[in-house]
């Protein structure tokens, strides 16, 4: 970091800061999509053993050059505009989708102070542009100009409005525990040892949390707004090349941000789970490193798989009456208890 | 009681575990993917496919024009016309089997006399237009030629049974 510093020390200072903020993004970037790219082939792999299947492994050894080639493809082909769409919403949709799933990464921390913008409303910022993402996705719908798009547009905002809320409350929970809105501090309030963190106390809303980030992504199996044996595809059948694999894209790195939030929030994101214990914590394996951050994240995308392998899709009036019926009233039931123990200082969590 | 039991049993989840659970244990089975153009998979001795005329040990060709083979094709895909050779002997001048019209059911080969017309093993080949997919007189002694010694080892193994 500092030499690179060094090395643009010439420039005008408010150039360095810049430089240095590209930087940064670009190093949070790269990895990011790369990941995306290997999830779709983890996915493939992973649905394909559960269904006593191989999945791909025809490109490149053990297929791994799979998404590589995907992405190539869907680059040369052809982009087709329908004739009555809005030809400016259309092109603008993918990046809507795409944009506040990439924006969200500012403010997650990997390790300690190595957080791209350190806001202390770091949780606000989260909620607000992962609601962002809904935006693509009925712009799109309505840009298409086809009844199939629109439908899957609508069912997927009222999908992810409702469960907004449920996750929302999920967020409280979390930030009346930590007493914090910054993320880095969210993960300094669980330090101690693995039940430091905050899954035990907050267990109802991590399964909540973690339950409503599935319904906001519209993963299997709250994907209505695909929901390919009724409306096709829902609100991309109209897209092709380019544009779909940025739906594509955005799709997969929402589902990343989703588990890395989840694990920093409730998993205790960069801490050891060796922290803590006698003869274990003292080495390498006690020590915070984004490693353990990386795991957990790869924990949980492992579940995303695994639902869409397991689960039938909803039905929609299921969806709704999962949401409003069932989650909103054991978030609020569970911020009461956790208030409960803030104020009454139960060890070991809030003592 | 009844009614409460059920609450709490859809509140914790219980029978999406048991899905996972199921869906988990399969995760780790055995995978029973044949990768295909490394693997084969086993065939049997009766395997119907790419048709054949075979030729005696002499060299004569074996099919003496007797016709059952076009009588019985259910698809009407066979085509024969016949002369006489100049040593007298009852011969095809033309024989077709219409790839394109087979259904491979097998009753040439049954119904023939002299063990010529048969279906060999062989089931990857393709054809870019419907000509490359009629079978000539020629094409069929090609491949009966090719793969003779396979068709008798079927033919062999399978004798017992006929």
């Amino acid at each position: 970091m500092e030499m690179i510093q060094a090395a643009l020390g010439w420039l005008p200072m408010w150039l360095q800061v810049l430089m240095m903020i590209v930087l940064k993004i670009v190093v949070i970037l790269i990895p990011l999509m790369l990941s995306v790219a290997y999830l779709t082939y983890a996915e493939r792999k992973v649905i394909g053993y559960i269904q006593v299947r191989i999945g791909p492994n025809r490109v490149g050894p053990i297929g791994l050059l799979q998404p590589i080639a995907d992405a190539v493809k869907l680059i040369f082909k052809e982009i087709i505009v329908p004739a009555g769409s809005d030809k400016l919403l259309f092109l603008l949709a993918p990046i809507l989708a795409m944009a506040p799933a990439l924006a969200a990464w500012a403010v997650v921390p990997f390790q300690p102070g190595m957080v791209l913008a350190d806001v202390n409303a770091g949780l606000l910022y989260i909620l607000a542009l992962t609601s962002m993402g809904v935006y693509g996705i009925i712009i799109a719908g309505w840009a298409s100009n086809s009844k199939y798009a629109f439908i899957g547009a609508i069912r997927s905002a009222a999908q992810v409005v409702s469960y907004e809320i449920a996750m929302g409350f999920a967020l409280v929970g979390v930030l009346v525990a930590a007493g914090s809105l910054n993320l880095g501090q969210i993960v300094l309030a669980q330090s101690g040892s693995i039940l430091h963190w905050f899954w035990l106390p907050l267990l109802p809303l991590m399964v909540v949390y973690f339950i409503s980030g599935v319904a906001e992504t519209n993963r299997a199996p709250f994907d209505l707004a695909e929901g390919e044996s009724e409306i096709v595809a829902g609100f991309h059948v109209e897209y092709s090349g380019t544009p779909f694999a940025v739906f594509f894209l955005a799709e997969y790195a929402n589902m990343i941000l989703i588990a890395t939030l989840s694990a920093v929030l409730f998993l205790g994101g960069w801490l050891s789970p060796f922290q803590g214990i006698p003869g274990l914590a003292e080495g390498a394996l006690g020590a915070p490193s984004m490693l353990w951050l990386f795991i957990k994240v790869a924990f949980f995308l492992f579940l995303f798989l695994w639902f869409r392998a397991t689960f039938p899709r909803y039905r929609y009036d299921q969806v709704m009456r999962l949401g409003w019926k069932v989650f909103i009233p054991i978030t609020i039931v569970w911020l009461l208890v956790v208030a409960g123990m803030v104020v009454g200082e139960l060890p070991p969590w809030f003592a | 009681m009844n009614s409460m039991f059920r609450f709490l049993k859809s509140l914790f989840l219980l029978e999406l575990f048991g899905g996972m659970r199921v869906t988990g244990r399969h995760f780790w089975r055995k995978k029973i993917t044949l990768h295909y153009p490394e693997e084969r998979a086993p065939v049997s001795p009766r395997f119907r496919a790419l048709h054949a005329q075979r030729r005696y040990a002499n060299g004569e060709e074996r099919c003496i024009a007797c016709k059952l083979c076009e009588v019985v094709c259910p698809a009407m895909a066979i085509t024969i016309e016949s002369a006489q050779r100049e040593d007298g002997s009852r011969r095809t001048t033309r024989y077709e089997i219409d790839l394109t019209k087979c259904i491979f059911c097998g009753f040439c080969e049954e119904s023939c006399p002299v063990d010529s017309i048969v279906e060999t093993h062989v089931y990857e080949y393709h054809g870019e237009s419907r000509d490359e997919l009629l079978m000539t007189k020629e094409k069929l002694l090609a491949v009966g030629d090719k793969y003779e010694a396979q068709i008798a080892a079927a033919r062999a193994q399978d004798a017992k049974y006929r």
